[in-house]
């Protein structure tokens, strides 16, 4: 029998995991690599409520495929960007893209 | 003590290791996990042994294609050939290349040969004999087909060489677009028999088989299978002319055996699947009442589908790369999702309409519907190359008749100047 | 109070997820950083499938091993100039964010740790996956948010093939 907050804690290591990835990297395909480690920790949170709390509504299911879903999307997009401005300014290191910078 | 059973003999092997195990007082989680350990051990061991006998067996047949006798020499008939083979990769130079990333580049081929062990989990060899019953075995195989790419990449990669990582992005490019046909077709034996299982899937063509049922997604099935083992003529991925053999170039000895080994095993892998989807699995006279029967059933049935791939690769000239991918994103896809339709709202209609037709009109009126989609997408390759065609003769007409027209306004010119 | 058998099955697979995510973020090779997120992407589908989620542990391995996982490793070989990483990967505020990290997921467990949840409940999950399908499709349950997102992927396909594409 394994107590719920066993998940939940599970998953807010990876969230804290995937949150000093983001912060803390220079490239920017590795801060990408972070954010899949969180949307990871937030479907395992979707899930194990759905098991504990409601497990005979479906409903618990389908919010965690449409996380997938739009992580999916949310990871092409991100690196069709990054290949864009590595094709522009030839580096993808974070800290170089401070065109806006004051 | 199980009663022998020699209808069933495997399950009652494994009853029988159960209850001795328990009889010598061991703990009944202990037993349960010996008894599954030795059962993966046997399978994996009959899937690894399996392709000494297909090497063989697919050098003489493509021998025989090409009116030559393949190997006689070593033993009997040839034999021993793969015996030989695997005793000269054992004794070449192992090398690893300099700067290449060491564990990366000893890791991924057998990351590729696991990619092939694991399918056989979910394959089902006669009545009561499957791996692992999971009530998603579809989607299991697709992504099962996704850690065999990683696998190639990786090989590729890590060599430190630009022509590996050449190789291994075409071949991932290749692998990737046509997982998508693969998967609609597997769509819809799943669409027929109601489940994902594939246990189901087998049960469900006790009656009819799927490939009477509907044959156009079997034949696209067997086509995009073929295209993700890199058989020829889609196997650009290891042609020694074109790309310098490709993601395992820099592999020698027994690491280059296990890549072949790889190849040698997903193309096997995919006559029984292929049984499995579309000729009834292990189902045949008498299979459900004795299960070992199911068993000679379904590798007769995926023995026929490996003749075929080895058919169509001795028959087929190599498709060049950007007709290759082209041809999947602008023929396969629609066609396949056309079929999809098709068989959907065919089904759907006549258990709407007809809901009391037995499993003979039904099956005529789901191959008549998949004849007229063959016949209607014939039409449309021919009206779509008839275009093209027309387009080339037009343009040249238009060279030819661009001169021509030059010298009329010459001519023409100087009369309506005044 | 004695740890039965599935309790240290989880704590085996949890450990291992968090190493694994760990190596993720601390790696200076970013391919071997990648190999590090396939084998927690891994994890997490042992954890789905620990949790009764046949269907959403074989989409996790479906999805992220086999089409994101490859999509970052392909981004990351297009957008490299050298075959090998020497300079640094982390950034000159990775004390604070590590301090940040700490303190987030301190507070999140402490508080996780004092709820009193309800307990597991045994049922039956036969049919689920039909159960999903039938929800996924039908008008008064979840057919909208099914519409929206197949329209969001599409809207990321071409988005995607016309950010990355070359421009003359």
């Amino acid at each position: 029998m394994i107590p719920l907050s066993w998940y939940l804690t599970l998953a807010a290591a990876l969230f804290c995991i995937g949150l000093y990835g983001v912060l803390a990297r220079r490239n920017a395909v590795a801060i990408l690599m972070g954010v899949e480690l969180m949307l990871n920790a937030v479907i395992i949170n979707l899930v194990a409520f759905w098991r504990y709390n409601q497990p005979t509504v479906i409903g618990g299911q389908v919010f965690a495929i449409i996380v997938f879903a739009v992580a999916a999307a949310e990871a092409a997009v991100g690196l069709a960007l990054i290949i864009s401005i590595y094709r522009r300014r030839s580096s993808v290191v974070a800290e170089d893209m401070n065109l806006m910078k004051w | 003590m199980p009663t022998f059973d020699p209808a069933n003999i495997f399950m009652w092997a494994y009853k029988f290791l159960g209850w001795w195990l328990t009889s010598l007082g061991l703990a009944p989680e202990f037993v349960l996990f010996v008894q599954l350990f030795a059962a993966i051990g046997m399978l994996a061991t009959v899937v690894l042994l399996i392709p000494i006998f297909t090497i063989w067996l697919e050098r003489k047949i493509a021998g025989r294609f090409q009116d030559r006798l393949g190997p006689n020499r070593t033993g009997p008939y040839g034999l021993l050939q793969s015996f030989a083979d695997v005793l000269k990769l054992l004794t070449k130079e192992d090398i690893t290349p300099h700067k290449a990333d060491k564990w990366i580049f000893n890791l991924s081929p057998l990351f590729g040969v696991l990619s092939i062990i694991t399918v056989w989990a979910v394959i089902p060899w006669a009545s009561t004999m499957v791996g692992a019953d999971i009530n998603v075995g579809v989607l299991y195989l697709l992504g099962i087909s996704g850690l065999g790419t990683i696998a190639i990449m990786m090989g590729g990669w890590s060599s430190n060489n630009k022509f590996a990582l050449l190789g291994a992005f075409r071949a991932v490019a290749q692998l990737v677009a046509y997982e998508v046909p693969m998967i609609i077709t597997l769509l819809i034996p799943v669409m027929l028999s109601g489940s994902m299982s594939l246990q189901s899937i087998v049960k469900a063509q006790g009656q009819m088989w799927f490939i009477v049922l509907a044959p156009f997604a079997g034949v696209l099935f067997f086509i995009t299978s073929i295209a993700e083992i890199g058989r020829a003529p889609f196997d650009l991925l290891e042609a020694e002319s074109e790309i310098a053999t490709g993601y395992n170039i820099e592999y020698t000895g027994m690491k280059f055996g296990v890549w072949m080994l790889q190849e040698f095993s997903h193309a096997f892998a995919v006559g029984p699947l292929f049984a499995t989807f579309f000729l009834g699995g292990w189902q045949g006279p008498y299979a459900t009442e004795i299960p070992v029967l199911g068993i000679v059933y379904f590798m007769l049935k995926s023995f026929f589908g490996y003749f075929m791939i080895i058919w169509v690769r001795s028959t087929l000239p190599r498709i060049r790369i950007d007709h290759l991918m082209s041809l999947n994103w602008k023929f396969f896809v629609p066609v396949s999702l056309l079929a999809l339709i098709v068989t959907a709202l065919v089904d759907k209609a006549m258990s709407e309409f007809a809901p009391g037709t037995g499993v003979a009109g039904r099956a005529i009126v789901l191959f008549t519907a998949n004849v007229l989609l063959v016949i209607s997408v014939i039409i449309g390759i021919r009206n779509a190359a008839h275009a093209v065609r027309v387009k080339e003769e037009g343009d040249d007409h238009a060279e030819h008749g661009d001169a021509a027209d030059s010298h009329d306004d010459h001519s023409a010119h100087p009369a309506p100047a005044h | 109070m004695s740890i039965t058998l599935p309790q240290i099955i989880f704590l085996v697979v949890a450990i291992g997820t968090l190493f694994t995510g760990v190596m993720v973020v601390v790696a200076r090779n970013l391919v071997h950083a990648a190999l590090w997120l396939i084998l927690s992407f891994f994890g997490v589908a042992v954890v789905f499938a620990m949790l009764e989620a046949g269907f959403i542990a074989v989409v996790q391995v479906t999805l992220y091993i086999g089409a994101i996982a490859i999509l970052i490793i392909f981004a990351m070989m297009l957008t490299r100039k050298v075959m090998n990483d020497t300079e640094p990967q982390t950034n000159s505020q990775w004390v604070l964010s590590l301090v940040v990290a700490a303190a987030a997921f301190i507070g999140l467990a402490g508080l996780l740790n004092a709820t009193a949840w309800s307990p597991l409940q045994a049922v039956s999950l036969e049919g689920s996956v039909a159960q999903l399908g039938r929800a996924l499709v039908e008008p008064n349950q979840y057919v909208l948010p099914f519409e929206v997102a197949s329209v969001l992927l599409i809207i990321a396909l071409i988005g995607a093939v016309a950010i990355a594409s070359e421009k003359n």
